[in-house]
């Protein structure tokens, strides 16, 4: 008897494997497939080969004279950002002290990026931070007007740092009030109930853009003769309204989501209401509705463009402005793309890190 | 236990100010008062501030003069009518572009969200990437990105883009559609739809019910499908087509008949529908992708095709997941509609809350109405998705 010896496998066919492979199983699996395919593929040739030409083959990237811009056969003129692209970061705050706004900038990203990054260990007091001393700090540091600072009124704030700022304030004001208000939509108080479902309702049912109207032309109204109010601080107050009734409705997902025999059990072991919300509930609820936070931020993030209706020159209103200079021809286009990315880099990162929290936290939870 | 003592010296040794119902009740008179003192101070202060600026406080205004024009209005309004009829043309105007905005933004988002759990892997990229992109970027800078490009860089009324056979014209100053013209005899036509609508409720709910009874099927969705699409038809026909279209043609310098789009409708309608599209593909794909695997291959087992599966299993689960987000998105859709004033087109903010308060200066009245407005709008919407969530709610035992 001869030993068995196996011969060595044959390789897969050439059309299951590979690019070959991978090509039929996509894109040419049948018949009606591979016409939709080719189909797809001659409106991608269509649509994207003069786009990709006139975004960047033909472009103006870097230009003297804006004329330049103007020439026959000219794409996108990218070189009209660049020459702006100082007034779309810092508005029109004086160009002495713009060092005031990059140290906020730089904090910003100190006290966010490591978030990001699973293994760095000090994450609950980086938020901690980022939630308390870091608007004091920068509140000080773009207002001015104290520790020797020059102050610089808000109507020198603008672009892409008035943006932040007002989302900033928006979602850090409407945390601690978002969860008061969850708190007593689930109070056994009836009066607090009513008054926080009335509240959350209303604040829910109207577009923000009534809100900022309301906020704008009713505030002064409301207070007495000789009240000035700031145009921004108006906007803050409608923005953080708004938004509060949101975070809400997002933080009694999370308190909904908690077992009632955690609260059972906070109330056998003799805690106060108070503190069995601060030491069981909320530490549970709140990781639970990270991801519904952040979801939440990124739509006030996508709103905060609004303000340009009453006025304020956020990031959008300043290229508003800035497009309407003749002297760089027609870039309408190439204005609103750059905001356009600008907004898109700041929401898809927040959306993909929301995303993975989600997925992190969902293992924990599935019963 | 064992000390009786104890406890009802316990219970009377508890302060009153620890005892639980008179706390809560402490609280709530508090919060009362707090309230009532808060509204009284706005109260009043917006009285001595009125007061002081002449404004009178009251609905008065809506029944003087308004003296504006408006661009676009569904009803007769002209510079003579009121103040109140302002407010009727603005919310015409927003419902109009809401419901054009919901139509379409559902068939697109449909497809989309098909699209993305398409086994063609270009397809379902090309889909992902137009709904990562779309819902990443603000509507605001996409309507008002939509309307520069149809004001500033399609030509003007002679050089109109020709779309469809000529019978669409697209420039700067608007789309121009074939405006349908009802001629006499078109009443029986609109009769006959409406008898065909009632006809197949009524074939539904009788081929409902005998399945029921005895589990005879009956094709009710292809026979009132054809009734409402062919009974029309043929009646139209019948009646020698008492409809005729009148085309948009290039008439002097300027382009007239035909149904014409202001740029500002068109540029808020398509920016919304983009923009709802995303959301509702992926509100689709989650919903398709939350019935559970084995619900088509227990239908497979039980010996039903991939149509009847679709049709009987799939999608009625899907539909249950779909309906309550779409229909906040619905919601959502009506009230971005209000970024209409940004680009000028002439909705209940623009027309009421911009230019009627500037003009009377009655900021609380105006404010007030238009937010009621949209909070009956967003009541009526979750009056429905409730009503619909019970009655879609799994029956368990």
């Amino acid at each position: 008897m001869n030993d068995f010896k196996a011969l060595p496998d044959l390789a897969p066919p050439a059309s299951t494997s590979g690019f070959i492979g991978w090509l039929r199983t996509n894109l040419f699996s049948s018949p009606l497939n591979s016409v939709v395919t080719l189909i797809v593929m001659y409106i991608m040739y269509l649509t994207f080969v003069p786009m990709f030409d006139w975004a960047i083959f033909s472009a103006v990237f870097i230009v003297d004279d804006p004329a330049a811009c103007k020439e026959a056969g000219v794409g996108a003129c990218w070189a009209f950002i660049g020459d702006r692209l100082n007034l779309f970061t810092y508005g029109s705050y004086p160009t002495e002290q713009i060092w005031r706004l990059d140290i906020c900038f730089v904090l910003l990203v100190l006290s966010f990026g490591p978030q990001f990054f699973e293994a760095f260990p000090y994450k609950r007091l980086l938020g901690l931070f980022s939630l308390t001393v870091f608007p004091v700090v920068s509140f000080i540091l773009i207002k001015g007007g104290m520790l020797g600072l020059e102050e610089v009124p808000t109507d020198r704030w603008g672009g892409l740092a008035l943006t932040l700022i007002i989302a900033y304030v928006g979602i850090v004001a409407a945390l601690p009030i978002g969860i008061a208000l969850a708190l007593g939509r689930r109070s056994e108080m009836p009066v607090i109930r009513t008054f926080c479902v009335v509240f959350i309702e209303l604040w829910r049912g109207v577009p923000l853009i009534s809100v900022l109207f309301m906020s704008s032309v009713m505030l002064p109204l409301f207070m007495p003769e000789g009240t000035n109010f700031d145009k921004l601080l108006r906007a803050l107050i409608g923005i953080t309204m708004f938004q509060s009734a949101y975070m809400a409705e997002v933080i009694r997902g999370g308190l909904q989501a908690i077992p009632k025999g955690q609260f059972e059990a906070a109330n056998a072991l003799g805690l106060s209401y108070w503190k069995s919300m601060r030491l069981i509930i909320m530490p549970q609820a709140l990781k639970l509705v990270i991801p519904g936070i952040v979801n939440t931020f990124i739509a006030l993030f996508k709103d905060t463009t609004l303000v340009l209706i009453i006025g304020l020159l956020d990031i959008l209103a300043t290229v508003e402005a800035q497009i309407q200079d003749p002297s760089w021809g027609k870039v309408n286009v190439e204005g609103h793309i750059f905001v356009a990315l600008c907004f898109w880099v700041f929401c898809f990162s927040m959306s993909r890190y929301s995303q993975k929290l989600e997925r992190k936290l969902h293992t924990g939870h599935k019963r | 236990m064992a000390d009786p003592t104890r406890t009802t010296s316990n219970s009377s040794k508890t302060a009153i100010w620890n005892d639980p119902t008179f706390r809560s009740i402490a609280y709530q008179v508090i919060a009362v008062a707090l309230l009532v003192w808060f509204f009284y101070f706005i109260f009043d202060n917006t009285l001595t501030n009125r007061a002081k600026s002449g404004v009178t406080t009251g609905f008065g205004f809506l029944n003087e003069t308004a003296g504006f024009g408006i661009l676009m209005s569904l009803i007769d309004y002209n510079e003579t009518n009121t103040y109140g009829r302002t407010f009727v043309v603005g919310l015409m105007n927003t419902l109009l572009v809401s419901v054009m905005g919901i139509i379409a933004a559902t068939i697109i988002g449909f497809i989309l969200g098909v699209a993305r759990l398409s086994h063609n892997w270009l397809v379902a990229k090309l889909a992902t990437v137009y709904v990562e992109t779309l819902r990443n970027i603000p509507l605001l800078l996409q309507i008002i990105f939509w309307y520069k490009i149809l004001r500033e860089y399609l030509p003007g009324p002679r050089q109109s883009i020709h779309l469809v056979q000529d019978s669409v014209l697209l420039n700067g100053r608007g789309l121009y559609l074939p405006q349908p013209v009802p001629e006499s005899g078109f009443g029986i036509v609109i009769a006959a739809f409406v008898i065909a609508v009632v006809a197949s409720v009524i074939i539904v709910r009788w081929a409902h019910k005998r399945q029921e009874a005895t589990g005879q099927q009956f094709p009710s969705f292809l026979v009132s499908f054809g009734l409402i699409i062919f009974a029309p038809l043929a009646v139209f026909y019948g009646a020698g087509a008492p409809m005729s279209f009148e085309y948009p043609a290039l008439k002097g310098f300027n382009v007239q008949n035909g149904l014409r789009l202001l740029p500002e409708l068109t540029a808020l309608w398509w920016a919304l529908t983009m923009y709802t599209a995303a959301f509702i593909a992926e509100i689709v794909r989650a919903g398709i992708q939350g019935v559970s695997h084995g619900q088509s291959e227990a239908a497979h087992a039980l010996g039903l095709r991939n149509a009847p599966t679709l049709r009987l299993v799939v999608i009625p689960q899907a539909m249950r997941i779909i309906i309550p987000p779409l229909t906040s998105q619905y919601l959502n859709l009506a009230k971005n509609s209000s970024l209409a004033t940004a680009i000028g087109y002439p909705d209940l903010v623009n027309v009421f809350m911009g230019t009627t308060l500037n003009q009377t200066g009655q900021a609380v009245e105006i404010v007030a109405m238009t937010m009621a407005v949209y909070l009956t709008m967003s009541l009526l919407i979750s009056a429905f998705m409730n009503w619909f969530n019970t009655k879609m709610a799994l029956v368990e035992r």
